[in-house]
C-alpha cells in the first residue's frame, strides 16, 4: 500500500502527533489539519486517497464538512473518530457518507483494520468476489449456495439476502437503515432485522452469544468479519 | 426596692441593663413647652444647628413654621427630607416619611409636634411611634411637646383649662428621653407674643384659644412643665445613682395598685395612679378581676376595660387580669399581699346605700381588710370619656328579662302546688314549698331573679294563705313575724346559692377554656409537619374565638401565608406589611393596634425565646374590636403554644438538614477521595512505563518492554472504563438518560457485552446458558449492554482467575430473568442493597478492590431506566454473588418469534 495518500482531520495534536507516527509505520503517506477550513485547502490540493475526520472540529460539526464534500463529488472513503457515547451521531455520519468508524479511545490496530477495508472496498466495488470465505463459512455468491463446513446451510430468502449484502460489505460496518434499505427497499423496523439476524445466526454460528461472523455494534449497526 | 436594701453597694442589674440598652438606641431630647408658642421649635431648631456646627449630620424630617420668619430662617440651613404624600378621603395628606428617614440614616433628626396623630394609612397611628422607630434605629431625635399633651396630665390639664386635648403621648416616652429641656417664658411674655400675632392660632379657633391663654391658666400650665420635668430629672440622678452603686434615700418597697372595672370613670384612676407611682418611684399595677359578672357585661363594657388594662401598659405600668369569686375584696387583697402592693387605688362608689346592703361594697370590704396596705379611694371625673375608639358608638344591651319572668312562673307553680298540699300541710310548712322555688330560681338564673322570686314568693304566701285569705292584710301577728322570717331565709338562701352558681358558672368557663387549650397542645404535639401544625392552629383559634385567621410564616426574604381557616391564599399589601411589622417588631399590628390599624387584620407575632417564628392574622366580618380581654388572654395563650410547636417543628428540620448536610458532606469527602484514587493510579502506572521506556529503553529487554508497554495499554483501558463510568453516572443523575428503546433481542446485546468484556474475563472461564426461544425486550440495547458489561466486570473483578462466570436467561412469559453468577466471595446479606449505592465497595479487611464503586449503581439506574429490576443476591449451591436482571416481555414480542 505504498504511496497512499492519508488526511488526519482532528483538532488534537496528541491524536494528530499518534497518527502520524503509527501510520506512517503501516507505509501511508500521512498529512494532517486541525480545522475544517485547513482540512478544506489540503483536499483540494493534495487529493487524499482516504480522510481520517474527527466529528468535533473547533470551526465545523465534521458531519457538516462530509456532507459539503460529498456533495462536492469527492469519492474518497472518509473513517470518523468518534466518542463512544455519541452512537446516534456515528449513525448519522454513516448515513451522510462515511465508509466507517473508530471510537475513541482506539487502538492502532484496529483503526489500521478499518482504513484497509475501506480502501480496499473502494478499489473492489466494481468487480466481486465470487465467493466469500472466512473460518468455516463460504457463501457462493453467482450459485447462492452458504455452506459451514463443507454442509449446506438452509437460508429463506430475505435471510439470504441480508447475508449477500453483507458479505458484500465485508469488514465494513452497515447501519440498521442501510440494510433495511437494501434489503426491504424501504425503512422497516428495525425489530425485523434483529429476529432475521438473530435466525441467521443461530443458522450460522457455532455460539449465537458470543458471534464470530455476525458482529454486532451496539447502538450502530452489524458488521460481517472480514474474508480470510 | 427591697435588693437594693440588701446589698447597698451594688449596682442594680436593672439599672445597668436599661443603660446598656440606652447606648445603642438614639438619644431622645424633648422639647418642652407650657403652651403653644413659647418657641419650642425654634429653640430645636438652635439646637439642631449647633450639633450640625460640631460636625453632626442633622436633618429635618418635620417641622411646622406657621409661617414665622425667625423659624423659616433656621429651616432653610438644614436639609428637610420631603414629605409624603398620602391621600386620604379625596385630600392629600402630608407625612413624615419614615422610611426616608431610616434609609437616610442621618445622626440627629428634627422631629415637630410629637404629640401629632398620622394619617390613618399611615405605619403608626401616632408620631411618637414614628419617633420609636427613628431612636431604635439609633438615630438621635430632637422633638417638641406641650405639657397639655402628657398622658398622665391629661385630666389635670382639662381641669385646669375646660379643654380637653385627643392627641396625647404616652408617659413612657417621656420616662425614655435623655434629655428634657422646658421652653420657659413667663405668661405675660407669652400674652405679649399672642398678641403681636407670633402665635399660630388657626382661625376658627380663635375664641376658644383666648379663654386658654387667661394668665392664671398659662401659670398653671407652666408650674405643671416644670414640675414634670423635675421629675424627670429627679428620676434621671436617681438611676444614675443606681447605675454608679450610690446609695440614696430611695422609696423602697412601694408599690401601687389600682382597681379597675368597666365603670368609664376607671381612666382617670389609672392618670391618678400613675402620678401616685411616679411620686412614689413606685412600680405599678392595673388590676381587673374577671367575675362571674364579666361573662355577663356586654361587648362596650369589656372593650372598656381593654383600653383601661392598655392605657396602663402605655403609661409604664403593669395590666394584670385575675379570675375572682363573688368576693371581689378578698380576691383583689389576695393578689395584693402576693405582689408586696403598698397602695390601692379605686374608684369611689356611687351606688345607693340599699345596694350596698344587698351586694356589700367592695370599698369598704377594702378599707376594712387592708391592713397595712393603704387605699386611696378616688372620685372620677364624670365627663371623662372611655379613650380610644370604642365607647358611645356601641349600645349597651339591655338586661334579659326572660329570667324574671320564669322565676315568677316558679312562684306561680309553687303557689299551684300550696294550693294542692294545703290539706295535709300546715301553713308554716307550705312556706318551704315556696322557698324551694326561691332556690330553684338563685340555681337556674342567679341573685336578681332569684330575689325577685322572693319578693313575689312573700307576696303570694301572704294573698294566697295567709289569713284573711285574698288580702295583703295579716290579722295574726305571728304570721307577721313568720312572713318576716321566710323573707330573710329566701333572701340569704338566694344570696348563698346565687353565690354558689356564680363560682360554679366561672369555674366551668375557666375549665372549658382549660381543657381546649389542653386539647390544643395535645393537637399540636401530635402534629408531626409543619403544614399539619400550622392548620391545627388556624382551625383552633378560628374556632374558639369565632374570628376568621391566616398564619404568616417567613419564606425566604418575604412573608407567605401558610395556613388559613377559612382557606385563603394570599392576603393584600397593607396586611403584608402590617404582618410584616409584627414580626420584625415582636409586636402586634394591623387592625385595632396601635401600628398599621389601616390593615384588614390584627396581627399578632408568635414569639418564641428566639424571637418570632411567624404572626396569625385574625379578622371578622363585624366591627369594632376584635378581642376582648379574656379572648386577649386566650389568643396569647394559643400563640404561645403555637409558638412553641412551631419552633419545636423547625428545631426537627433544623437537625435533619444538619445531618443530611452531614451525610452529603461525608459522601462528597468519599467522592473526591475515590475519584482521585481512581484517576491517579492508572495514571501513575501510565506515567511511570512510560517514563522507564524513554530512560531505559535500550538497558531493557525485549520481554521488559513488551510487559510495561502491555502495562500502558491496560491501565489505559482501566482509566477509560472508569471515566465512561463517572459519565454514566453523571448522565443518569442528571437525568440525561432517555433509554432509545425498541425491541431488541437479548442473546444479541449479550454477545456485544461478551464481546466487549473478553479482554478483562481472559482469565476466566465463561459459560452461557440462554434459552434458545427468549422473547424480544423493548430495550436501549446501548444502555442495556453497559450493564452487563458492568456485570460482567464486577465479576471478573471479584471472582479469583480461572473460575467460572455464568450467564443464564430465561422467560416465564410474563418476564425475562437474566443472571450473572460469579465464584467470587459472595456478598454479605447486609451489604446486598448497599452495592449500589455509590462509590460502596465491599470491604474484606482493609482491603478494597480497585474500581469505581460505580459500576453497579449504573447497571441498576439503566435497567430501571427501562422498566427492569436488579438485584443481588448470594448463591445456593456455592460461593460466589448472583445478580438478577428482570425485564417485563412487551405484548408486541411474541409476535416476531420467528419470521421466514
Amino acid at each position: 500500500m505504498n504511496g497512499v495518500k492519508l488526511l488526519v482531520v482532528d483538532d488534537e495534536p496528541a491524536i494528530r502527533k499518534l497518527l502520524n507516527a503509527g501510520l506512517s509505520t503501516q507505509g501511508y503517506d500521512v498529512t494532517s489539519a486541525a480545522t475544517a477550513a485547513e482540512a478544506i485547502a489540503r483536499v483540494t490540493e493534495a487529493r487524499p486517497d482516504l480522510i481520517i475526520l474527527d466529528l468535533g472540529l473547533p470551526d465545523m460539526p465534521g458531519r457538516d464538512l462530509l456532507a459539503r464534500w460529498r456533495a462536492e463529488g469527492l469519492d474518497a472513503p472518509v473513517v470518523i473518530l468518534s466518542s463512544r457515547t455519541d452512537e446516534a451521531g456515528i449513525v448519522e455520519a454513516l448515513e451522510g457518507g462515511a465508509d466507517d468508524y473508530v471510537t475513541k479511545p482506539f487502538g492502532m490496530n484496529e483503526l489500521i483494520a478499518r482504513l484497509r477495508v475501506a480502501l480496499r472496498h473502494r478499489l473492489q466495488q466494481q468487480g466481486e468476489k465470487p465467493l466469500f470465505k472466512v473460518g468455516d463459512l463460504s457463501v457462493d455468491l453467482v450459485r447462492r449456495i452458504v455452506r459451514l463446513k463443507e454442509r449446506e446451510v438452509k437460508l429463506s430468502p430475505k435471510e439470504y439476502d441480508i447475508l449477500r449484502l453483507m458479505v458484500q460489505h465485508a469488514g465494513r460496518v452497515l447501519t440498521h437503515a442501510f440494510i433495511l434499505q437494501k434489503v426491504w427497499g424501504s425503512a422497516y423496523d428495525v425489530q425485523y432485522l434483529r429476529v432475521y439476524v438473530r435466525q441467521l445466526r443461530q443458522k450460522l454460528e457455532d455460539n449465537p452469544e458470543q458471534p464470530r461472523y455476525i458482529r454486532t455494534e451496539t447502538g450502530v449497526g452489524y458488521r460481517l468479519a472480514e474474508p480470510d | 426596692m427591697p435588693d437594693d436594701r440588701a446589698a447597698p453597694v451594688r449596682p442594680s442589674p436593672d439599672a445597668l441593663l436599661a443603660a446598656a440598652e440606652q447606648e445603642t438606641r438614639g438619644r431622645l431630647k424633648i422639647f418642652l413647652g407650657a403652651a403653644p408658642g413659647v418657641g419650642k421649635t425654634y429653640e430645636m431648631l438652635a439646637s439642631g444647628h449647633a450639633r450640625r456646627n460640631d460636625g453632626a449630620d442633622v436633618v429635618i424630617g418635620v417641622v411646622e413654621t406657621h409661617g414665622r420668619r425667625e423659624t423659616e430662617a433656621l429651616v432653610a440651613g438644614l436639609e428637610v427630607i420631603p414629605r409624603r404624600s398620602i391621600p386620604y378621603k379625596g385630600r392629600m395628606i402630608e407625612e413624615m416619611d419614615l422610611d426616608a428617614i431610616l434609609a437616610r440614616r442621618p445622626a440627629l433628626v428634627l422631629v415637630d409636634e410629637l404629640a401629632h396623630t398620622n394619617a390613618p394609612e399611615s405605619r403608626h397611628a401616632k408620631r411618637y411611634m414614628d419617633v420609636e422607630e427613628l431612636l431604635a434605629a439609633g438615630i438621635d431625635v430632637y422633638t417638641t411637646l406641650n405639657i397639655q399633651h402628657v398622658e398622665s396630665l391629661n385630666d389635670v390639664v382639662a381641669q385646669i383649662t375646660r379643654v380637653r386635648v385627643r392627641e396625647t403621648v404616652p408617659d413612657a416616652i417621656i420616662d425614655r428621653a435623655d434629655d428634657i429641656e422646658v421652653i420657659d417664658i413667663t405668661p405675660g411674655d407669652l400674652l405679649q407674643r399672642l398678641k403681636e400675632g407670633k402665635v399660630y392660632v388657626p382661625e376658627t379657633a380663635r375664641r376658644a384659644v383666648e379663654n386658654y391663654f387667661s394668665p392664671g391658666n398659662l401659670t398653671a400650665l407652666r408650674e405643671l412643665a416644670l414640675r414634670r420635668t423635675a421629675e424627670r430629672v429627679d428620676e434621671q440622678l436617681l438611676s444614675h445613682m443606681r447605675a454608679h452603686a450610690i446609695s440614696g434615700p430611695w422609696a423602697a418597697g412601694e408599690r401601687v395598685l389600682v382597681c379597675l372595672s368597666e365603670d368609664p370613670r376607671s381612666a382617670a384612676l389609672v392618670r391618678y395612679t400613675k402620678r401616685l407611682a411616679d411620686r412614689l418611684r413606685a412600680p405599678w399595677v392595673a388590676l381587673y378581676v374577671e367575675t362571674e359578672r364579666a361573662l355577663r357585661l356586654d361587648t362596650a363594657e369589656r372593650d372598656r376595660i381593654a383600653d383601661f388594662l392598655r392605657l396602663a401598659e402605655r403609661m409604664g405600668g403593669e395590666a394584670v387580669t385575675i379570675p375572682g369569686g363573688t368576693r371581689i375584696a378578698d380576691d383583689v387583697l389576695s393578689y395584693a399581699r402576693s405582689a408586696n402592693v403598698t397602695h390601692i387605688v379605686i374608684g369611689k362608689s356611687d351606688r345607693s346605700r340599699w345596694f350596698e346592703i344587698l351586694h356589700g361594697s367592695v370599698v369598704h370590704d377594702l378599707v376594712r381588710r387592708s391592713g397595712n396596705i393603704s387605699v386611696h379611694v378616688i372620685a372620677g371625673d364624670k365627663e371623662t370619656p372611655a379613650p380610644g375608639r370604642s365607647g358611645a358608638a356601641v349600645p349597651t344591651a339591655r338586661r334579659e328579662t326572660w329570667p324574671y319572668l320564669a322565676s315568677l312562673v316558679i312562684v306561680a307553680l309553687a303557689t299551684l302546688v300550696g294550693f294542692g298540699l294545703q290539706k295535709v300541710l300546715a301553713l308554716q310548712n307550705i312556706a318551704l314549698v315556696f322557698l324551694t322555688a326561691v332556690l330553684v330560681s338563685a340555681v337556674r338564673f342567679g341573685l336578681a331573679p332569684a330575689l325577685v322570686a322572693s319578693g313575689a314568693a312573700m307576696l303570694a304566701f301572704n294573698f294566697f294563705f295567709i289569713p284573711p285569705l285574698y288580702t295583703f292584710t295579716i290579722t295574726d301577728p305571728e304570721n307577721v313575724v313568720a312572713l318576716f322570717f321566710f323573707l330573710v331565709v329566701a333572701i340569704i338562701a338566694s344570696n348563698l346559692t346565687a353565690r354558689v352558681r356564680a363560682q360554679a358558672l366561672a369555674a366551668r368557663a375557666r375549665a372549658k377554656t382549660a381543657e381546649d387549650l389542653y386539647l390544643f397542645s395535645k393537637k399540636l404535639a401530635g402534629a408531626g409537619t409543619l403544614d399539619d401544625l400550622l392548620w391545627a392552629t388556624a382551625f383552633q383559634i378560628a374556632s374558639m374565638l369565632n374570628v376568621r385567621v391566616v398564619i404568616v410564616l417567613p419564606d425566604g426574604d418575604t412573608l407567605a401565608v401558610k395556613a388559613a381557616y377559612p382557606p385563603e391564599d394570599a392576603i393584600d399589601a397593607a396586611d403584608l406589611a402590617a404582618a410584616r411589622w409584627a414580626f420584625e417588631n415582636n409586636r402586634w399590628a394591623g387592625r385595632g393596634a396601635d401600628t398599621l390599624p389601616g390593615a384588614k387584620r390584627l396581627f399578632m407575632p408568635m414569639q418564641t425565646g428566639r424571637g418570632a417564628v411567624g404572626v396569625i392574622g385574625i379578622d371578622r366580618d363585624k366591627e369594632g374590636p376584635l378581642l376582648t380581654p379574656e379572648q386577649r388572654r386566650l389568643m396569647d395563650a394559643l400563640a404561645d403554644q403555637a409558638a412553641l410547636a412551631v419552633e419545636r417543628v423547625n428545631l426537627v428540620a433544623d437537625v435533619e438538614k444538619a445531618k443530611l448536610d452531614a451525610a452529603t458532606d461525608r459522601l462528597r469527602t468519599a467522592l473526591l477521595t475515590s475519584i482521585s484514587h481512581d484517576l491517579k493510579t492508572p495514571l501513575a502506572s501510565i506515567m511511570g512505563a512510560a517514563g522507564t521506556l524513554r530512560s531505559f529503553f535500550s538497558a531493557l529487554t525485549e520481554e521488559a518492554r513488551s510487559d510495561l508497554l502491555s502495562t500502558v495499554e491496560e491501565e489505559a483501558e482501566r482509566l477509560n472504563r472508569f471515566i465512561a463510568n463517572l459519565l454514566d453516572m453523571t448522565r443518569l443523575e442528571s437525568g440525561a438518560i432517555v433509554p432509545n428503546a425498541g425491541l431488541c433481542d437479548v442473546s444479541e446485546v449479550v454477545g456485544s457485552a461478551l464481546d466487549r468484556a473478553r479482554s478483562i474475563l481472559r482469565h476466566h472461564r465463561l459459560e452461557i446458558d440462554l434459552a434458545p426461544d427468549l422473547p424480544m425486550l423493548s430495550i436501549d440495547p446501548v444502555l442495556f449492554e453497559q450493564a452487563l458489561f458492568n456485570l460482567l466486570d464486577n465479576a471478573a473483578k471479584y471472582a479469583p482467575e480461572g473460575a467460572l462466570v455464568r450467564i443464564e436467561g430465561w422467560s416465564d412469559g410474563a418476564f425475562v430473568t437474566l443472571r450473572v453468577l460469579d465464584e467470587g466471595p459472595g456478598i454479605a446479606e447486609e451489604d446486598r442493597e448497599r452495592v449500589f449505592d455509590k462509590f460502596y465497595r465491599v470491604r474484606k479487611g482493609d482491603q478494597v478492590r480497585a474500581g469505581t464503586g460505580l459500576g453497579l449503581g449504573i447497571s441498576r439506574g439503566f435497567l430501571e431506566a427501562m422498566g427492569g429490576t436488579l438485584t443481588a443476591d448470594g448463591r445456593p449451591d456455592r460461593r460466589g454473588a448472583a445478580f438478577t436482571i428482570r425485564m417485563p416481555v412487551p405484548p408486541q414480542a411474541r409476535a416476531l418469534k420467528a419470521l421466514p
